[in-house]
Formats: structure tokens, C-alpha cells, sequence
């Protein structure tokens, strides 16, 4: 008995430090990603500036080049100090604590648009679940609700939020308007991959319920939902990164102040007295969705890896 | 044996027939009659397509039959099942993986509304049973195919149901876990006394286990045989005894004879 649990110890221990591993692992790919991507586009910087951006006019993918002049490329170097620099006259703030603030701004609208996607998407793939006649009927209208621009709905939702949300026991602030734009994209890939998921089931597990006489209720909380986990999770990830898209798209069109939206519509304007700022602001804005994706991978930590070792890979 | 006791399980006159109506109409049964007595260990066995699951799914309300009735326990299949009158084990485990043992073998119990206490205590009972008593805090995939159809009875059985049904529950595993598990089951059939119906297609596994094998026929499944079997208490020699010999060929001619007419 007693060896036998120290064994099971043992194979946790080192389960535990493989986890472990496989993290760093995962972090060090990133960094020398990064590292590489900034080595490209620095050696075709070089070699443009070297050989007088003659690729431009090689024959067929000349057209595709970009030229590589500071203002369509800035240095790396440079991008990376902007990020120390103030672009503000009259403040002193650096363009990080800027982009910081504008993250944080666009980061609560996006996880209030991923909660609400996540129930709405959920609540549409149980009643999808319930009939395939429901399943039928709704699925054209999910697919037809992505296919509309998003840039066309957004100045609406704003609008109707600030004019028709009034009668609300809280203040409506445009901020949650973009959430529910972020909504907008979160439900699909959740609703989709979830009926997916509840379906999953293994139809003897079902057979099993039904020898039980269990609830449709019970099928779907003991059985159909923690089958659907793993399908979940992957639909959290692709939400999660469009919530954060939907967030910066939202303001934009919305024209919401305060968000990463505002700072690349800003920044964008003003490109040619400082193209390191939209630079620096893009990549701010690429390192949210990462922390979106992480949040989610933690999630997913403690809900499945963390009981089932080894059994989901990420 | 209380032989003055209605029967667990009446099959009067049932027959199945999948796609009626269309080109590929299959009979899978034939007006099968079939009393099973209470507290009897049958084994129905036969070829591939002789409808042998599908009338254990029938005796278990998973499918409804096109002809004829099945009883249990005096009331029909259908009620049995909403009374929780059976237990069931398929050939795959089905063990939830996202339950550790205990926690499987407390699902039935958990939808049946049993308190926290009363479901530990008994998983524990039941765990004690099956002879898994340490391994309750494990996941199913940290068990052999053995383990994990030994858990699955004691889910199976954790509920108290008068009636066991199996099907192909060792199908899965190796010659040498299949006669362990089968010592296993007998032991516990033994010291609960449900009646179990067991579907297999392994001629030594029905023997040894059986108070009765039920042959059947493919083809539409019919009825082809219904050899009793006394071999006493079980023990390691009884595989090597004459009588064990002399009722596997019983029921292979039964089953020979089946295969020359189709």
C-alpha cells in the first residue's frame, strides 16, 4: 500500500516538473520567435538601405516589398525607445504607461464582452442541443451575424446604448457599448464549437444516463457539459483574441476614448511625425491578446490539466 | 434458489425488426419467448448478428421492440428503467475520465439523489467489493482494462439494482484478466444474488459462469438452444473438470449446428 503511494507521489512529482518544463520551454520558443522576427526585419532593412531598395522593382513580388526607409520601417532600436519617450507635449508620460492605461481600458471592455459571449454562446448551443430542428433553423442566422461588418453595427450599438439605456439602475458609459460589440464576436466560436462539444458525448455514456433514467438536465450537467470541456476551451482561445479584437474595432468605429482603439486611431493620424508609436502601440496591442490567450490557458489549467495530467495538451 | 418466485425478466413473443419497411430491413429478432428466474446467472451467447445485444437492450428499455412485450420485475422495461430496476456494464468501461473512481461510482447515486455521507460510505462498499479499495482517488485512465470493468461493475451495482445486465463486459481484456474477472463476478453474483443476464460470445466464459446459456441463432435471431449448467462452486479446477468439457460442447454443438443450417 504505502509504496504504492509513494510511487503515485513520484509519478505526480514528475509530472508536475514536466509541466513545469514544457512552460519554460514554451516561453523560451517565444522569446527567440521574437528575437528572430526583429533579426528578419532588421536584415531587410539593412539590405534595402544597402542596395538602394532596388527589390522594390524585381519583377513580380517587387510590388509586394515595402520600401525601407525609416518612415515605412522604423529601426527596431527606435520602436523600442519610443516606448520610454513621452507623445504628449505636455506631459511627461511615457508612450508604455499610455499604452498600459489604453491595454487596461480595452482589457476590461473585452473580458465583460468575453463573459457575455461565453453565456450567450453557451445558452445557444444547449438550446441548439435540444432540437436538431432548432440547430437547423439557427445556424444559418449565427453564420449571417459574423458576415455582417462590424464597423457598420458599432457606431449603432453605441449610439442606442448612450440613447436608449437610460431607464438602467447604473449609469450606460460607451465603454460597455464596445463590449457588447466584443460580445458580438465572442458568442459565434463558443456557440459553434460548444454544440460541437455537447454532442461529443459518447453515445454509450448516453445509453448509460438513460439506464439511470437521469433528467435531460442531469444528461446535460454530469455528462454533456464536462464532455464538451476540451471543445470549450479551444473556443475560449479563439474568443478571447476576437473579444480583444472586437474591443479595438469597437472604439474605433464607436469612437470610444480611452481604449488601444483611440491610441492607434491617434497615432495613425499623426504616423508621419512618429511611425514608432503605431508601431509600438500594435505590438502593446498583440502582447493583450497573449495575456487574453494566457487567462484563458490558466483557466483551463486549473479546470483540466491540473486533474487529468498530461491528458490535454495546450 | 427460490424457484417459487415470479420471474426477474418475462420475454413474451418479442420480435425487433431495424428499417422496417425499407430495402434494408433487418430482422434482428423472432418472436422470442424467454423466462429468466430470479437470482439466475444466464449468459446469452451466439454469432455476430444473432440479436443476442439486442435483446438485452430490450430488457433494459434502451430499444423498444416492434412485437411482442418484455416484463421486469411484473412491471414493463420501460418502468423498470424509470425505477432503476437494472444495472448495466457495456463492453467499454464508461467510465466518466473526469471522475475519478469514486466520484464514477457516486454518479449514479448522485443523480438519484443519495446525501454525500450515504455516497461515500457505499463507493467505499462498493470499491471493497470489486477489491479496488485504494484506488478510489484515481482517474480511469490510470487503470488497467481490468480495473476499470471492475469499477464499472461496482458502479453498476451501487445503486442496489435487482438486475445486472452485461454486455461483452470482458470482450476488452486479455485471456488471463477474462478468467480473473470472471472468478470476480461470480463471487460477487454470489454474495449479492442479483440476477445477472450476461451476453458474451465466448463459449468457456458462458459455461463457467451460467446457471443457464441461452444459443442463438442469426439470422433473425431466434432461440436455438437452453443448456442449464450446475457446476457447483466454482474453483480453479472446475475449468479442468469433465463436466466444464462436457457442457462447452453441449453448447458448441448447439452452436455448430446453427452455422451448417445458415
Amino acid at each position: 500500500m504505502t509504496t504504492r503511494e509513494e510511487t503515485n507521489r513520484a509519478i505526480a512529482r514528475l509530472e508536475r516538473s514536466a509541466a513545469t518544463k514544457r512552460t519554460a520551454r514554451r516561453i523560451v520558443v517565444f522569446v527567440a520567435f521574437v528575437v528572430i522576427l526583429a533579426v528578419v526585419y532588421s536584415g531587410y532593412k539593412a539590405f534595402g538601405q544597402a542596395v538602394g531598395d532596388v527589390q522594390t522593382d524585381w519583377p513580380g513580388i517587387g510590388r509586394f516589398l515595402p520600401r525601407t526607409d525609416d518612415l515605412t520601417m522604423p529601426p527596431v532600436i527606435d520602436i523600442i525607445a519610443e516606448f520610454g519617450h513621452n507623445p504628449q507635449r505636455n506631459s511627461d508620460k511615457p508612450l508604455a504607461a499610455f499604452i498600459a492605461e489604453a491595454s487596461l481600458f480595452t482589457f476590461r471592455e473585452a473580458a465583460l464582452g468575453f463573459v457575455f459571449g461565453v453565456a450567450l454562446g453557451l445558452g445557444l448551443a444547449i438550446v441548439m442541443l435540444r432540437s436538431k430542428w432548432i440547430e437547423r433553423g439557427l445556424s444559418p442566422y449565427l453564420v449571417a451575424s459574423q458576415t455582417v461588418p462590424l464597423v457598420a453595427i458599432a457606431p449603432i450599438i453605441v449610439i442606442w446604448g448612450s440613447n436608449s439605456l437610460d431607464w438602467l439602475p447604473f449609469t450606460w458609459t460607451s465603454w460597455m457599448s464596445v463590449s457588447i460589440i466584443a460580445t458580438y464576436l465572442t458568442f459565434f466560436p463558443v456557440a459553434m464549437n460548444g454544440i460541437r462539444g455537447l454532442q461529443s458525448a459518447d453515445p454509450a455514456s448516453m445509453e448509460l444516463m438513460r439506464s439511470y433514467a437521469a433528467s435531460r438536465r442531469q444528461t446535460l450537467l454530469k455528462l454533456q457539459l464536462p464532455a464538451s470541456v476540451p471543445y470549450l476551451f479551444a473556443a475560449f482561445k479563439i474568443a478571447a483574441t476576437a473579444a480583444i479584437v472586437g474591443a479595438i474595432v469597437g472604439e474605433i468605429s464607436g469612437g470610444v476614448k480611452g481604449g488601444l482603439g483611440r491610441l492607434i486611431l491617434d497615432f495613425a493620424s499623426r504616423y508621419t511625425t512618429g511611425p514608432e508609436r503605431l508601431y509600438a502601440t500594435v505590438i502593446g496591442a498583440a502582447l493583450l491578446g497573449i495575456v487574453a490567450v494566457g487567462c484563458v490557458m490558466i483557466g483551463e489549467y486549473f479546470v483540466v490539466t491540473r486533474k487529468q495530467q498530461g491528458t490535454v495538451t495546450l | 434458489m427460490s424457484e417459487q418466485q415470479r420471474p426477474a425478466v418475462v420475454i413474451d413473443g418479442v420480435s425487433k425488426v431495424f428499417n422496417k419497411g425499407k430495402p434494408n430491413e433487418v430482422h434482428a429478432l423472432d418472436d422470442i419467448d424467454l423466462s429468466i428466474e430470479d437470482g439466475s446467472f444466464t449468459s446469452l451467447i451466439g454469432p455476430s448478428g444473432c440479436g443476442k445485444s439486442t435483446l438485452l437492450r430490450l430488457m433494459g428499455a434502451l430499444t423498444q421492440p416492434t412485437g411482442g412485450t418484455v416484463t421486469v420485475n411484473g412491471k414493463s422495461a420501460d418502468q423498470a428503467r424509470l425505477d432503476r430496476d437494472y444495472g448495466m456494464a457495456f463492453q467499454t468501461s464508461g467510465l466518466f475520465e473526469w471522475r475519478n473512481v469514486t466520484e464514477n461510482i457516486e454518479l449514479p447515486l448522485q443523480l438519484m439523489g443519495w446525501d454525500r455521507q450515504d455516497r461515500k460510505e457505499r463507493a467505499a462498499e462498493m470499491l471493497e467489493l470489486v477489491k479496488l479499495p485504494e484506488f478510489g482517488g484515481h482517474y480511469p485512465r490510470e487503470l488497467s482494462g481490468g480495473m476499470q470493468q471492475r469499477v464499472a461493475i461496482a458502479r453498476a451495482l451501487a445503486f442496489r439494482p435487482s438486475l445486472l445486465l452485461m454486455d461483452e463486459p470482458f470482450g476488452a481484456l486479455d485471456e488471463m484478466t477474462r478468467e480473473h474477472m470472471q472468478t470476480e463476478v461470480l463471487d460477487i453474483w454470489e454474495r449479492t444474488g442479483k440476477t445477472v443476464v450476461f451476453v458474451t460470445h465466448s463459449i468457456p466464459e458462458a459455461v463457467f459462469l451460467s446457471t443457464r446459456v441461452i444459443v442463438m441463432s442469426p439470422r433473425p435471431g431466434r432461440i436455438a438452444a437452453d443448456i442449464a449448467v450446475d457446476l457447483g462452486k466454482r474453483t480453479f479446477d472446475t475449468r479442468e473438470s469433465q463436466t466444464f468439457f462436457t457442457k462447452i460442447t453441449e453448447v458448441r454443438e448447439a452452436l455448430r449446428f446453427e452455422d451448417g443450417k445458415g
